[in-house]
């Protein structure tokens, strides 16, 4: 049964083209058009419905202990307001998804992708045993939103008293946004300054006006699917479900740098000797040499031999070049290695190159 | 469905290319519809001028941030010419999807009889109707 979010009749109205996603009906683009829309983004602001993303609060005494138990990230070092991204693991160190966390009042909120909802719940809720925690599902109640780029703040900043700078990045606040209560995070996935708000889901249509008419000065733009994929793609971000998968471990997705190695999280074990072995295979950024679009799933190609497959690949809209994120063979992963990507069956030469493709301030 | 332009000076294939043909040679673009359709388009892989097209055969590939997809030639016959345009500007292809023309075919025999099994504006925007 796919869902529709709160904002459905008001993305058809305002044309936009209804695609099904992790079972939910969002906007794939709006008639601007992808590329329009992930240019606003990065010289302006855009506005994305993200509610499909479901949000978990754990809350009670022994939330935090749990919370090392559960995810990688050092939780201990966490103040009030602190947002951060982490991950669960299996036991095997594979991945069971990519979170957010919000260390809030009384209570953390993880916020998880959409097809993964209902496999986190299960997996959470079967490591709470002998924890006095209680898990709450808040995804139908709130409502999640991005406001995102360089004038996402001003923006922002029209409808509340509160001063913006007293958030900032990677923390999270509760303000009154033209009266809606909004959570709102200095967080994003688009690789630009910007916030996620989450708010009732009753509210969410009249924030969403809001924002649209407060933005109208400064360039803001509804934006849609594919636009949140190729801003994402551009920032070095991975997607669950290309980047990171159960068969897929954060060594070899170059997420090292999220794990606490001294907390005794689900599938350290497995990660320490991984660590200690080096990963077989490495997340590498490849851009095209021969002009070809380099796909999900493509092969990849060294001295004749398939070693590796594409798991996003796009002509980058802000950079405009052909450019892809594969696994390869540790070996193949040095930056300047040159490989192929099998377009059509026609080898095509690309070459390792350094990711993030984009980072802001950089260009 | 949205709205789209119709060319009333070619005729449609079924595949969504259109052809127009002037002085004995047909040249082919996509249509309206299908840029639409294709979303925001960012390659063109265009066959090599002297290679030989046949009808409802594919001959080039247009590749937009949703997909790779198929342009088949609606007529058959000799690449004598690529659009040198669509190489760096492939987003005229969504501007403007009557003018940006991907190849132009000079045509074996039988042309008559496969421009008569295209659609003519009218049929081929019944056809798109039907596709609901």
């Amino acid at each position: 049964m796919l869902q529709r979010t709160p904002l459905y009749a008001t993305h058809v109205a305002s044309g936009g083209r209804m695609v099904e996603f992790a079972g939910h009906q969002l906007p794939v683009q709006y008639p601007s058009g992808p590329t329009a829309e992930h240019q606003a983004v990065r010289a302006a602001a855009g506005l994305f419905d993200i509610d499909h993303m479901g949000q978990f609060e754990l809350a009670g005494p022994d939330a935090e202990r749990c919370l090392m138990h559960l995810q990688v990230w050092d939780v201990t070092q966490m103040a009030e307001g602190d947002a951060h991204y982490s991950l669960l693991c299996y036991a095997d160190g594979t991945v069971v998804d990519d979170i957010f966390l919000y260390k809030l009042p009384g209570r953390w909120l993880i916020v998880v992708n959409a097809a993964n909802r209902a496999k986190d719940w299960a997996w959470i809720e079967s490591h709470l045993a002998g924890h006095a925690v209680t898990l709450t599902d808040r995804s139908d109640e709130l409502a999640m939103l991005a406001l995102q780029g360089p004038q996402a703040a001003t923006i922002l900043q029209k409808l509340t008293r509160q001063p913006l700078a007293q958030i900032p990045q990677r923390t999270a606040l509760t303000l009154d946004v033209g009266g809606v209560p909004t959570i709102a995070g200095r967080t994003g996935y688009t690789g630009e300054d910007g916030f996620e708000l989450y708010v009732p889901a009753e509210q969410v249509v009249e924030l969403w006006q809001l924002l649209l008419d407060s933005g109208q000065t400064e360039g803001l733009l509804a934006c849609g699917l594919a636009a949140r994929d190729s801003l994402r793609f551009e920032a070095g971000m991975p997607l669950y479900g290309h980047e990171l998968s159960p068969q897929i471990n954060p060594l070899e997705a170059r997420l090292g740098w999220t794990i606490s190695w001294q907390l005794p999280f689900i599938g350290r074990d497995a990660l320490l000797k991984t660590r200690l072995e080096k990963p077989q295979r490495l997340l590498v950024g490849l851009e095209m040499v021969d002009k070809a679009v380099p796909r999900e799933q493509y092969a990849v190609a060294a001295d004749g031999q398939i070693v590796g497959q594409v798991t996003s690949g796009m002509k980058s809209p802000t950079l405009g070049k052909f450019l892809a994120m594969a696994y390869v063979p540790a070996r193949y992963s040095a930056l300047g290695t040159v490989l192929e990507v099998i377009v059509r069956d026609q080898p095509k030469q690309a070459v390792v190159v350094k990711r993030p493709f984009y980072r802001r301030n950089a260009l | 469905m949205a709205d789209y332009k119709l060319d009333r000076s070619v005729r449609y294939a079924k595949s969504h290319e259109w052809v127009r043909v002037e002085d004995g040679i047909a040249t082919v673009g996509v249509s309206d519809f299908a840029q639409d359709a294709l979303s925001d388009v960012v390659y063109v892989d265009l066959p090599e001028v002297g290679s030989p097209v046949s009808a409802g055969k594919q001959a080039a590939t247009v590749e937009s941030v949703k997909a790779a997809e198929e342009v088949n030639a609606p007529v058959s016959g000799v690449v004598i010419e690529v659009n040198p345009v669509l190489t760096n500007k492939p987003e005229q292809i969504n501007e403007e999807p009557y003018a940006a023309w991907f190849f132009k075919v000079r045509p074996t025999d039988g042309l008559a009889d496969e421009l008569a099994a295209l659609f003519s504006p009218d049929d081929y925007a019944a056809f798109v109707a039907g596709l609901g």
